[in-house]
């Protein structure tokens, strides 16, 4: 396997790139997950056909070691055995020479069940028809729970005494397919006594963890192959892959390569959160906001995975970047009969932003307010204590942010202008804009007390440095952003600095590359390294130097009370979206795109400029196009890239950004995170850009054609405030 | 059954169940492996090659299709001066995140700019974006992929 990724992406720009699908291994087994096909069931037995010699099924009783993933909690089973939570959820893992036979046999297995009643919404979890799927051994309000917390600042009843207007409503965000264009896949083998297993991957140390579990053996190791896009997609489902795979490797001790088809992984791979808002908002005589309740219902689906940690950045995030004296927030993470939900690029921010953008908009407009003035009163500064009740860390640029974009976008002149357009005219203008942060890194104190990431450098006797660190190169440009940090720190030329391939026999682990860690924890830890060797350097002559995590004093976190610092550090973004729409079909053409960011400091414009446009285009995609709605017995009914549509390069225009210089003092170079920053405001800027031009509130994403339409001409209230799945339903009828 | 056709200009001829999708033929009998399968239906244009000078999404064509066709595929093209000046343009513009569809973007721009009515006027943003619609990005947002169109173009004549 190469070890050198210099150029910089030009395998990959000639076809020489080898991703799992394109590596050769000598007799090459195939491999197919055999999976539920009720949502929720007992299982009563299993008939399997008579195989033919060479072809083998493997199931839970197989499992050397134990039968979980060990994904946070360890509730996720690799096999089923006893009872299926969702549909699709892996009972047996089949083996053979020939794929098709392989589907032959899957066709002959028998599964007896005792299907139970599922449930596909917190609606539905809430009521525990036929008793709990998780906890059912909790008190009544524990159960279904997988995780709950509260947060509180300030004095909730006594702000709402200073309220003379009281709002309320319900807002909601549906799933998101990652859509990765490279699909879930791996291949296992056996090599010098150790169970190996390649692939498509963002976190190979977790999945090194996951299948040393399932074997009850440390005699493991895992390698990263070129992986064609995660967003978080890549970081939990492996395991699934990886903790079948590993059974039948140790056993047949022959290469086994396991890959799914698109139709298999839109239907049974992890997805965005769908997510439930109420808020309850005070605003005082003045247009202040004295006080916000806010409840959001998470549906987790039927493992735990990351719900917890989605669960804790959503709520760490709800008031967004504005200063709400009294709020308080409670949620819940609710198990439903549903995919389990996983990480995707923002990890709840997203929606969480949604949300309150969204009713921020709702509000201004009821008192007859700009919107985006609104918001600017009531923006963080420097003064401010989060929502967990810290102080801010560094200077906020948020007023310089929006001056710029408003100037840059001609915003406040475009509103006006929008707001006395000809409503019954063919073609309908808006524009709206959406403000967002980011935490960067874990939230809490995980990474010091969870991840304690190492990082190595590894000089050799020519001076040339390679970087060993287990955070991957998924599109986002780490390969050349880490070398640059590294060079330009060992004042060294960049060709001399190489990333080692993602080997667990040969990289520390410096932890996952989620989160938008990678940057301001294992770049920084990079950073120290460097000047570590810079230190003691030895011209021509073999040297290494490790670096380990110590968080920054200011950095206080405490998991029990939930108050101090929820992230290291945060950055911050602010987007403009201008469109049409086509008041006959509801069809909405986007013009203009506009974007601003802090981030610290850019160490590669290019890079960073990459992950805005691809971050704001994946979020547009979010805010109106990508519906994935389910049916009646809990299945997907979008099974392809024909129904579920993301932007192509017609979709989208030129997108205008910049970003301000606001040096991090304890980032590489000064930089933050901004990999899921670019996700989180496109689709609330999107929703608010409709609103203005068709006159209504929206209350739920996407806002697709049809729910336009409907707007416009259909039933006047009832689907803007509907959930996706409900929405899903009413399309059905 | 054997079916022939010209690849990468050398005659080929395999021998293939005549259904077979042209994108497994060129992956698994050929060893032309910068095709990848994204969807398998038609959607992405991960798969897709220049046939007889047309764009293809090769998942879809079964093999016998291709029967007497002039096929060009990335590994034929990334060695001649105006495939190069693709790539390094594509580089240049850092239009390549995680490089999946890479492949299927350098021959849409090839196969652009190669059949420009007037080969010294640079297309415009929309005709560069109407003919990368065929083919799906979920990393980049199309932009620097759009950038690299225009540098292509530039230095297009110089090669």
């Amino acid at each position: 396997m190469d070890r050198v990724n210099i150029p910089f992406k030009w395998q990959e720009a000639t076809g020489r790139s080898q991703f799992i699908s394109d590596r050769h291994f000598d007799n090459l087994l195939e491999a197919k997950l055999f999976r539920s096909t009720c949502a929720r069931a007992k299982i009563l037995n299993i008939t399997l056909p008579k195989l033919p010699s060479g072809y083998f099924v493997f199931g839970a009783k197989d499992v050397p070691g134990r039968n979980e993933l060990p994904i946070v909690l360890s509730d996720w089973p690799v096999f089923a055995s006893s009872e299926v939570r969702y549909l699709g959820e892996v009972i047996l893992l089949l083996v053979g020479p020939d794929l098709k036979e392989l589907d032959r046999l899957a066709k002959l297995i028998h599964v007896e069940y005792q299907q139970l009643t599922p449930a596909f919404t917190p609606q539905d979890s809430k009521q525990l028809i036929q008793g709990a799927i998780h906890n059912q051994d909790a008190i009544d309000d524990l159960k279904n729970v997988f995780d709950r917390h509260k947060l509180n600042k300030g004095d909730l009843a006594a702000g709402f005494s200073q309220a003379e207007h009281i709002f309320e409503e319900s807002i909601s965000t549906g799933y998101q397919e990652h859509m990765y264009l490279e699909t879930q896949g791996m291949v296992g083998y056996h090599k010098d006594g150790k169970v190996v297993i390649e692939g498509s991957m963002q976190c190979p140390w977790y999945v090194h963890h996951c299948i040393s579990t399932v074997l009850g053996s440390e005699d493991v190791r895992v390698i990263q192959t070129p992986t064609g896009g995660a967003f978080g997609g890549k970081e939990d489902y492996p395991d699934v892959l990886a903790g079948a795979l590993c059974v039948a490797v140790q056993r047949l001790k022959q290469p086994i390569r396991l890959v799914l088809s698109r139709n298999e992984d839109i239907a049974f791979t992890t997805k965005r959160h769908p997510i439930n808002f109420h808020y309850r908002t005070g605003v005082d005589s003045q247009g202040k906001i004295v006080a916000m309740d806010v409840k959001v219902d998470i549906n987790a689906g039927a493992y735990l995975s990351l719900s917890g940690i989605v669960l804790q950045r959503a709520i760490t995030t709800c008031t967004n970047v504005y200063d709400i004296p009294n709020a308080t927030v409670e949620a819940t993470a609710w198990a439903t009969n549903t995919v389990p939900s996983g990480a995707f690029r923002g990890f709840g921010s997203p929606q969480t932003c949604f949300g309150i953008e969204t009713h921020l908009n709702h509000i201004a407009n009821k008192l007859g307010l700009d919107a985006a003035e609104f918001k600017r009163a009531h923006l963080l500064t420097t003064k401010s204590k989060t929502l967990t009740g810290a102080d801010i860390f560094g200077d906020l640029v948020l007023e310089k942010m929006y001056a710029e974009i408003c100037e840059s976008s001609d915003y406040h002149a475009k509103v006006q202008a929008y707001r006395q357009q000809d409503r019954g005219a063919n073609k309908l203008s808006g524009i709206g804009m959406a403000l967002f942060q980011h935490g960067c890194g874990f939230a809490g104190d995980l990474e010091d007390t969870l991840v304690k990431a190492v990082v190595r450098l590894v000089k050799d006797d020519n001076d040339e440095i390679e970087i060993q660190v287990s955070n991957t190169d998924i599109g986002q440009g780490l390969s050349l952003t880490f070398c640059k940090i590294v060079a330009d720190t060992l004042k060294r030329p960049l060709s001399s600095v190489r990333l080692a391939a993602v080997d667990t026999q040969h990289v520390p682990d410096s932890g996952p590359t989620v989160a938008s860690r990678s940057i301001v924890i294992v770049g920084y830890l990079l950073e120290k390294a460097a000047e570590k060797l810079t230190d003691i350097w030895l011209g021509c002559t073999a040297q290494s130097v490790e670096q380990r995590y110590s968080k920054p004093d200011y950095h206080q976190w405490d998991q029990q009370a939930f108050k101090g610092n929820a992230y290291q550090a945060t950055s911050y973004g602010i987007n403009v979206v201008e469109l049409e729409v086509d008041s006959a079909t509801g069809v909405s053409e986007i013009t203009g795109l506009w974007a601003i960011y802090d981030v610290g400091h850019v160490i590669d414009e290019a890079v960073f400029k990459g992950q805005i446009d691809g971050g704001f285009v994946q979020a547009l995609g979010y805010g109106g196009l990508e519906v994935m709605t389910l049916d009646s017995e809990g299945r997907f009914q979008q099974t392809n890239m024909a129904d579920y549509v993301i932007p192509t390069a017609l979709d989208v225009p030129k997108i205008h950004s910049s970003v301000v210089d606001n040096p991090y003092q304890y980032g590489p170079q000064g930089a933050k995170g901004g990999g899921e920053l670019t996700h989180n405001g496109g689709a609330a800027a999107y929703c608010a850009a409709i609103e203005c031009a068709i006159n209504h509130p929206i209350n739920a994403i996407p806002v697709t054609p049809e729910v336009v339409c409907s707007l416009l001409y259909g039933k006047k209230s009832g689907l803007e405030s509907m959930t996706q799945e409900e929405q899903g339903h009413e399309n059905q009828l | 059954m054997k079916i022939s056709f010209k690849l990468n200009s050398e005659l080929v001829t395999v021998d293939v169940d005549p259904l077979q999708p042209l994108l497994t033929t060129l992956r698994d009998e050929l060893h032309m492996q910068a095709a990848k399968q994204g969807c398998g239906e038609g959607e992405c244009g991960s798969c897709s090659v220049i046939m007889n000078n047309l764009m293809v999404n090769t998942c879809l064509i079964p093999t016998i299709q291709a029967k007497g066709a002039a096929l060009v595929t990335l590994e034929g093209l990334r060695d001649t001066p105006k495939g190069q000046l693709v790539i390094n343009a594509l580089l240049e513009a850092k239009g390549v995140q995680c490089g999946f569809c890479t492949p299927s973007m350098v021959l849409a721009l090839y196969h652009l700019l190669d059949n420009r009515t007037y080969a010294d006027i640079t297309p415009t943003d929309k005709q560069i974006r109407q003919a990368l619609a065929g083919n799906l990005c979920r990393c980049t947002g199309y932009g620097m992929i759009v950038e690299a169109a225009k540098i292509a173009a530039k230095l297009w004549g110089e090669v």
